[in-house]
């Protein structure tokens, strides 16, 4: 007979987050049990209140994400003319010049990203709450999606430090950073952090292991 | 060993070298080894840091509009951000491409000589942990997009000339990502056994 799949929780053992050192917990142990004793990382069962700090997170970032769109994010003087530009008009000005791969690149990276992944966060946060027991497997995939793409939406920010440092000729043609930038940087550094703070094991919490695995744990 | 992603034990055989082990109910990957893991990540490691070093000192971007020619660090546009107020942002950058990617190279080369010399380096373990933890905060291939799109935004306008250190940070790019993929977190951890 084969011994039926547990998990480190159901067997009363700690697997460290950062090092993944297993080791049995202390009986009656609070959260955070102690540290790693290889590599000095508090350890928890569970990321400590990952539901709500997700949630906070994930609300802050809806909160920031208005204002990085609506604000100007540079402000371009040539010649003594002034424009100021969003994310979105910088998208719609690359479309005009018929230069779409770029339109579609920040596009993608700076609109879409952005809240595909508050989309998945807020999906997951919720399906957990609600003991879902849909495709589990899936899901855990998207979070990893999630994790895995929310860097590149600091392109824009990227680019806005490379024209201010490039065009800086006076009078003759100057480029500035404006608000909109400093709050879509809040968005994309707070989603990641909201992307952290999500434990996907909370996923697999609501399963019994055993009907899953082909051989034994 | 307990999957990170959903909390199933493992018992983990010997891994040969070239193929993966994950977990079973979500497909995780739980063990990867590499061929000379130490040797490959800290050659690599080394090269990083020389390209580090240039690309941060040469010239990276020029730009030249109608006569004027304007040449810009690597930091430059850090400076700039800076000065105009958006201190956030500025430092925002900094870390993203300038000291996480330094920060990871020298916590590389820290872990990794003294264990190819099989001297453990003092706190190996604790530097290890940080090293994984700011590997999400390294944005260089981010910046890599940015410059392109930056690029073509100001290809109108002007004339842009890319300097030594723009090569130099592709080549860095390349390198790190490398150096990172080559390593094997089990060939440092698992020195833990013996080192109590």
């Amino acid at each position: 007979m084969r011994p039926a799949a547990r998990t480190a929780q159901s067997s009363s053992l700690l697997s460290c987050g950062i090092c993944h050192l297993l080791m049995r917990k202390p009986p009656g142990a609070a959260d955070p049990a102690g540290k790693c004793p290889r590599c000095g990382a508090a350890l928890h069962p569970r990321k400590p209140n990952s539901i709500v700090r997700t949630w906070a997170l994930v609300i802050a970032a809806l909160i920031f994400y208005v204002p990085a769109n609506v604000l100007p994010i540079t402000k371009v003087t040539s010649l003594g003319a002034t424009q100021s530009d969003t994310i979105m008009s910088g998208v719609i000005y690359f479309i005009h010049s018929g230069m779409w791969p770029i339109a579609l690149v920040i596009f993608v990276a700076s609109v879409f990203v952005p809240v595909l992944k508050l989309l998945i966060l807020l999906f997951l946060v919720i399906s957990v709450q609600r003991r879902s027991q849909w495709r589990p497997k899936d899901r855990t995939r998207l979070y990893r999606i999630t994790e895995a793409i929310g860097r590149w939406s600091m392109t824009d920010i990227f680019v806005v430090t490379i024209l201010v440092a490039l065009v800086h000729l006076g009078a003759l043609a100057n480029i500035e950073a404006q608000a909109g930038a400093v709050f879509f940087a809040a968005v994309v550094v707070i989603t990641m952090l909201a992307a952290m703070s999500f434990d996907p094991r909370l996923i697999w919490d609501v399963k019994e292991p055993q009907d899953e695995c082909e051989y034994p744990a | 060993m307990a999957c990170h992603d959903c909390d199933l034990l493992h018992r983990i055989a010997a891994v040969p070298e070239g193929s993966t082990a994950s977990c079973c109910r979500c497909g995780a990957v739980l063990a990867k080894p590499k061929r000379d893991s130490v040797e490959r990540s800290l050659a690599l490691a080394v090269a990083g840091l020389v390209l580090f070093v240039l690309a941060n000192s040469f010239p990276f971007l020029g730009f030249k509009i109608q006569g004027q020619i304007r040449e810009t660090l690597l930091l430059t546009g850090i400076r700039e951000l800076y000065l105009q107020d958006m201190r956030l942002v500025a430092v925002l950058v900094l870390i993203t491409t300038v000291l996480a990617p330094l920060a990871q190279l020298l916590a590389l080369i820290y872990i990794l000589l003294p264990l190819k010399l099989n001297r453990p380096a003092p706190g190996m373990f604790h530097v290890f942990r940080r090293l994984r933890s700011i590997e999400p905060w390294s944005m260089m291939e981010v910046f890599m997009v940015g410059i392109l799109v930056s690029v073509v935004k100001l290809a109108k306008m002007a004339h842009i000339i890319p300097g030594t250190a723009a090569f130099c940070f592709m080549a860095l790019i390349l390198v790190l990502a490398a150096c990172l993929s080559s390593l094997d977190s089990h060939v440092v951890w698992d020195r833990w056994e013996g080192h109590r």
